[in-house]
């Protein structure tokens, strides 16, 4: 057990599947590929800690384009808009969507997504503090989203864990609001560092708030200056449109592929 | 804390590619630009290990420094952040260390 912040273990994981019976299918875990142990006693292994997530992740990539679908892991911190933004977009873009919720507890946001309309697996982390690709692999056979689908994994709301952990996703937005001050890209550089598309949320709130938008823009851009940016108010609607058009493209393998989105 | 999942993936893929020896020492590259913290995941080796045959091994942790290479004016740098900023003033900034996440070695018994 972790005391940093008390985040656990994987066994108190559970997906399940809103609306429906909460059955879920255990997933393709991949393989073992052993190697002969070398008999001297210093044993060189030169392996990425994180091989067999990113191993996983493959497979759900792999798993995904079989199925032509798209997935899009969307990550910020607690309370900057990620399931607002997410109903409303279900009500006004013209997509087949499916999501994966990730929380630590409670079905709450699947209830929301599954009331606007949307099919939704919520997976509760326990005391873990983001998804991994297992977990999302349970996610997206619980999910099981038709062909051509944009799937949305609504992350747990963190702006430090999630980053590291690859989960078979097409493209990484993080989303950062504006009451959140302009100061976020600087402190977790990590996070902003491997977005394609960062939006910038509650810009409806600005005329409120001792931050411009001028300061969001270059603070994001000193950690993530290839990333897209799009200034969105998902509760008024302002700019949404171009978030739409994003799915979209990603959504479009032809163009996906020439023009790679973000 | 992602450090708990990281030791794990540490500790996992140790057995998994040495099953069944005992390991008294594992090297790690823990790169200074990685966004783990070698001070948790040291105190999460020690609770992950046991049971294991990783149980009581040392942990030898060495963070390779941040360094860069600026497309602009072709300096190289130390990196001691994220913030991909040269000098000279560009952002076009490639980072060439620093994110090392990487199992070097095992000593068994």
């Amino acid at each position: 057990m972790c005391a940093t912040c008390g985040c656990g273990d994987d066994a108190g994981v559970r997906v399940t599947t809103v609306g429906h019976d909460g059955h879920s299918h255990a997933p393709d875990n991949g393989h073992d590929h052993p190697d002969d142990p070398d008999r001297a006693r210093t044993v060189v292994l030169e392996q990425r800690i994180l091989a067999k997530n990113d191993h996983l992740a493959e497979h759900n990539r792999t798993w995904l384009a079989a199925r032509s679908c798209v997935l899009v892991n969307l990550m910020s911190a607690p309370g900057s808009g990620k399931t607002s933004l997410l109903e409303r977009t279900i009500a006004e873009a013209a997509l087949p969507l499916g999501v994966i919720e990730g929380d630590q507890e409670t079905l709450v946001d699947a209830q929301r997504i599954e009331a606007a309309g949307c099919p939704v697996v919520q997976i509760n982390t326990g005391a873990g503090c983001h998804l991994d690709a297992d977990m999302t692999a349970r996610g997206l056979r619980a999910l099981d989203p038709r062909p051509g689908s944009v799937v949305v994994v609504e992350n747990v709301g963190n702006l430090v864990c999630p980053a590291l952990f690859d989960l078979g996703e097409t493209r990484r937005v993080v989303i950062m609001s504006t009451t959140e001050g302009p100061d976020k890209p600087l402190k977790y550089p990590q996070m902003f560092v491997g977005a394609h598309l960062v939006l910038i949320n509650k810009v409806d709130l600005l005329p409120h708030l001792d931050v411009t938008l001028d300061q969001i823009v270059t603070n994001v851009r000193a950690v993530a200056p290839t990333a897209g940016l799009l200034p969105v108010s998902a509760t008024r609607g302002e700019g949404m449109t171009h978030w739409y058009r994003w799915l979209e493209r990603l959504a479009s393998p032809v163009i996906d592929e020439r023009h790679p989105a973000g | 804390m992602h450090e708990l999942s990281i030791t794990r993936s540490i500790v996992e893929s140790v057995v998994d590619r040495l099953p069944g020896r005992r390991v008294t020492l594992v090297n790690l590259d823990i790169g200074k630009l990685s966004g783990v913290e070698p001070e948790a995941l040291r105190f999460c080796f020690e609770l992950v290990a046991a049971g294991t045959d990783l149980d009581g091994a040392a942990l030898v942790i060495a963070e390779p420094p941040g360094r860069a290479h600026c497309a602009e004016c072709g300096s190289d740098f130390e990196l001691d952040a994220l913030i991909l900023l040269c000098d000279c003033g560009s952002a076009d900034v490639r980072v060439r260390s620093g994110h090392e996440l990487r199992i070097r070695s095992v000593e068994v018994a």
